[in-house]
């Protein structure tokens, strides 16, 4: 495991320049991977957002198809975004007709805005529009005050809003679209490229990077379920390498996320308070996840508000 | 009252946890400046009663750092029990710095209390004891959060609504003649009126409870004044005194009018 900056760094993250030298934009971490046939994708660093890194932190690409191109997931922030654009001209001067939000998280969606000029289809869970009109400002408020407004984006809009389930036709590939039941958020996409078989998980799936609850819990191991019944062998994770196997991926989340709730509940049942269950819970998986410090707690405190109305 | 705009460590931004220190006013206070704006609350509370320090008849238990703003477990403990007529919970920096007010019945037990609270700054947090025969005694403890009075609760307002006014009541097990742990849980998003939708730019009109009666037979366990600083779906964790006798009723009333009554019946303890 990588030095996972402490709880102090991480909460300083954002002005703590001195602590996080390697979060920057390192060649490294921000080189396009052609993880299948038209598709390519930048791994995000297991870090927060800081103004070295233009809040770039999550797993973002694009899909080429014949008759256009499909960008997965727009960034974290406009200046990830405008940076994703220029990556997709590099290597085609087709239309940017799709562009998909897999959930309201900023590291998502704040790309969204750089893609304007293209006038494409934003595509996003038909939950994303309610939680963007709560979450929204608040983030671009939060991003601004890091990055600077210039570079922080605005809130975009789905303008294709998913219910159940969407396809989409490149001509020679299809996507297609999933709007999950409440999970790591209200409003969580996924979506399944038949050109490369590969399943685009968005945050639903995090690989090394802990997993962060904002949603529902029972809810998230119930969609995993769904993530296995694909039929998608590959994966691209939200956080992580950008191609993983795609169950023993869901195999260590589900291992988190059921340790989780069964300690959550054991807590809950013991009547020990949430100041105690947050230092004790899901501490066995302490070694396994980045970042674990910075999340686990505020897991259990969204667990232990769920499951105490169990 | 205007929204302040400090980093809301309460909320899961998740893979952008857009940390940082909090700083609006309040944060880099001189320990002088805490101590006027104290002084200041004290007296719009208490008048010109004389407040005294105390480290035995209440004690606060809260995070130094809290891990959720919009949700700082407090423990407040008062050992001498048999002196404490009512408590007083005030969260210096917040909005509306007077969370709390309970005032115990013959039906408690007064030795422990237990509240959820929203802090919206870093700030010293009070609790003053008001003994029976009429004291002040206040006891303070520093508490570093930010933005739990601001940061958006939840993705969808009407999700928070759900089952508004559901009552549950938890007792710990107890032995035949020994104080009972009780925690009751009430659903309620208590709006703190700071939370804001961004389309309308309009502000969630502060929705929250009140008042709240709990009593046991014809006997006060305790009444508790409420704010916008308790969490949402508060959760209140109290003592019954051994000696009571039949079903807990509570009723609770926010200030839109709402008002809730539920019916609890206490498990007898077992040997």
């Amino acid at each position: 495991m990588k030095s996972a900056p402490s709880r102090r760094q991480a909460l300083l993250g954002g002005f703590c320049l001195c602590c996080l030298p390697t979060l920057g934009r390192a060649a490294e971490s921000f080189a396009m991977t052609e993880v299948g046939p038209g598709v390519f994708m930048r791994r995000g660093p297991n870090a927060e957002a800081t103004p070295e890194n233009d809040d770039a932190i999550a797993n973002i690409g694009f899909v080429v198809g014949r008759d256009g191109v499909l960008v997965t997931e727009s960034g974290g922030s406009l200046a990830d975004g405008q940076w994703l654009r220029s990556e997709i001209r590099k290597r085609t001067d087709k239309p940017i007709r799709h562009v998909v939000m897999t959930h309201v998280h900023p590291d998502h969606c704040f790309g969204a805005a750089a893609f304007a000029e293209d006038r494409p289809n934003y595509v996003g869970h038909s939950g994303l529009r309610e939680a963007l009109d709560a979450r929204g400002e608040y983030y671009r408020t939060r991003l601004a005050d890091i990055l600077g407004a210039d570079r922080a984006g605005s809130v975009v809009y789905p303008t294709q809003a998913v219910t159940g389930a969407a396809e989409i036709d490149l001509g020679d590939r299809k996507l297609r679209f999933t709007a999950h039941g409440t999970a790591h958020t209200s409003c969580d996409l996924s979506m399944l490229d038949t050109g490369s078989g590969l399943l685009f998980t968005g945050d639903l799936l995090s690989v090394g990077r802990i997993p962060s609850l904002d949603g529902n819990l029972t809810g998230w191991l119930r969609e995993t379920e769904r993530l296995k019944g694909m039929g998608a062998t590959r994966a691209v994770p939200g956080h992580g390498p950008v191609s993983v196997d795609l169950e023993p991926a869901l195999s260590d989340l589900t291992r988190y996320l059921g340790t989780l709730r069964e300690e959550t509940r054991k807590a809950v049942a013991a009547d020990m308070p949430i100041d105690k269950a947050v230092a004790t819970v899901a501490q066995s998986e302490r070694d396994k996840w980045e970042l674990f410090d910075t999340y686990n707690g505020r897991n259990v405190t969204e667990a232990y508000k769920e499951l105490e109305w169990e | 009252m205007k929204p302040v705009h400090t980093l809301a460590l309460g909320l899961a931004l998740s893979a952008a946890l857009l940390g940082g220190p909090a700083r609006a006013a309040g944060a880099s206070d001189t320990d002088a400046e805490r101590a006027a704006r104290w002084q200041e609350i004290a007296k719009s509370i208490f008048g010109d009663r004389k407040i005294e320090p105390t480290d035995t008849l209440v004690k606060i238990d809260a995070p130094a750092r809290a891990l959720d703003a919009a949700l700082v477990p407090i423990t407040l403990t008062m050992p001498e029990k048999d002196k404490i007529k009512a408590i007083h919970f005030v969260i210096d920096d917040n909005p509306s710095p007077y969370a709390a007010h309970i005032s115990f019945g013959p039906a408690a037990d007064p030795a422990e209390l237990k509240l959820r609270v929203r802090v919206n700054n870093y700030t010293n947090v009070h609790a003053v004891a008001e003994t029976r025969d009429g004291g002040l005694y206040e006891a303070t403890q520093f508490v570093k959060a930010s933005g739990g009075c601001s940061a958006p609760m939840g993705m969808s307002d009407e999700e928070a609504m759900k089952g508004m006014g559901d009552m549950r009541m938890k007792f710990a097990e107890g032995q035949p003649g020994k104080p009972v742990e009780a925690t009751l849980m009430i659903r309620h998003p208590n709006f703190s009126g700071m939370q804001m939708n961004q389309v309308t730019r309009d502000y969630t009109p502060a929705r929250y409870i009140n008042k709240l009666t709990v009593t046991r037979g014809d006997q006060t366990v305790f009444t508790l004044d409420g704010d916008i600083s308790i969490s949402s779906n508060p959760v209140i964790g109290f003592g019954l005194n051994p000696e009571g006798k039949g079903p807990i009723k509570v009723a609770a009333s926010d200030n839109q009018g709402g008002r809730w009554e539920h019916s609890f019946t206490v498990p007898s303890p077992s040997n």
